[in-house]
């Protein structure tokens, strides 16, 4: 099995794991932690599947920068949206 | 040893393939903004109406929207490992993974075709016959709004995916020059990742808030 094969595996393993994680803890008394934790693992699978699976590790620079300008975008389109909404009296 | 040629306003091969990538890229920030806008409307709704939300959450299919999960994320690990085996040219072992890969994404449709069917049996589709057990119609049928919005505009990414993935798992069987192909190869894996992150997120939010009953 190649190292490249073997990483894939490994991350599909950990991937299918905070999956179980998840909606395992979906039924946990954590009251408002339940977003927070939830969301965090959907991030940290994303990560996974944006490093590994996409190979992200192995480009350069440009790359990088183009993927991680959607996800700045995003985090602009919903803070200054929040902002308004969070803070209407 | 390489094949690879690079078209004629690329210096080499190498250069032709970053180009590639970063266009993909490019365009994947821009479907990042499609989804992000509607994920940002299932946030402004679910801060106006949380109870409402979590009650919605309720009726969702559990072990569908589980099962489709790691659906996708078993298909974009045999898409990442038919990707790598682009490079040593195999000819039948890229055309069955990108085949199985596809042929997983038709399961994923049709759990999802399953559970439309049950969510609108139950009277959940929102509209004039929108009908849900309990006090906070309003927010309910604004959850399922996005629901359905949401999740439809990914089966149709899913769709897309699917016709590319097995498309390609074709054209390499039979082309005569399979080498050609890996650049198209890699950008639809990175297509098909992306529509399984979209539903990475999907899933916690439609089918796992209030899901623990003190």
């Amino acid at each position: 099995m190649t190292s490249s094969t073997r990483q894939n595996s490994l991350a599909l393993v950990v991937l299918l794991l905070l999956l179980g994680v998840t909606v395992a803890m979906a039924y946990l008394d954590i009251g408002v932690w339940h977003t927070p934790a939830a969301m965090l693992i959907a991030v940290a699978k994303a990560v996974l599947i944006l490093l590994l699976f996409m190979n992200l590790r192995r480009e350069r620079g440009v790359i990088l920068l183009a993927a991680a300008t959607g996800f700045f975008w995003l985090a602009i389109m919903i803070s200054l949206t929040l902002s308004d909404y969070l803070t209407r009296g | 040893m390489s094949e690879a040629v690079a078209a004629h306003q690329f210096e080499e091969a190498s250069q032709q393939r970053e180009a590639v990538t970063l266009g993909m890229w490019i365009f994947l920030a821009t479907e990042v903004l499609v989804f992000g806008a509607l994920f940002l409307g299932y946030v402004v709704y679910r801060i106006q109406y949380p109870a409402a939300f979590a009650a919605g959450s309720n009726e969702t299919v559990l072990w569908a929207g589980s099962l489709n999960t790691a659906i996708l994320l078993l298909s974009s690990f045999l898409v990442a490992i038919a990707v790598h085996l682009t490079e040593s040219n195999a000819k039948t072992s890229v055309p069955l993974l990108l085949g199985s890969a596809a042929a997983l994404g038709v399961v994923f449709l049709g759990v999802k075709a399953y559970e439309y069917a049950h969510e609108i049996h139950e009277g959940f589709f929102p509209g004039p016959g929108f009908h849900f057990p309990g006090p906070e119609q309003q927010g309910v049928e604004m959850f399922f709004v996005l629901y359905f919005t949401l999740t439809a505009l990914h089966a149709l990414h899913v769709l897309i995916g699917v016709a590319l993935l097995g498309g390609y798992g074709l054209a390499w069987f039979l082309a005569r020059s399979r080498r050609r192909l890996a650049p198209s190869i890699d950008l639809t894996g990175l297509y098909w990742h992306f529509v399984d992150i979209v539903w990475v997120f999907l899933f916690p939010l439609f089918y796992l808030i209030g899901r623990h009953h003190p």
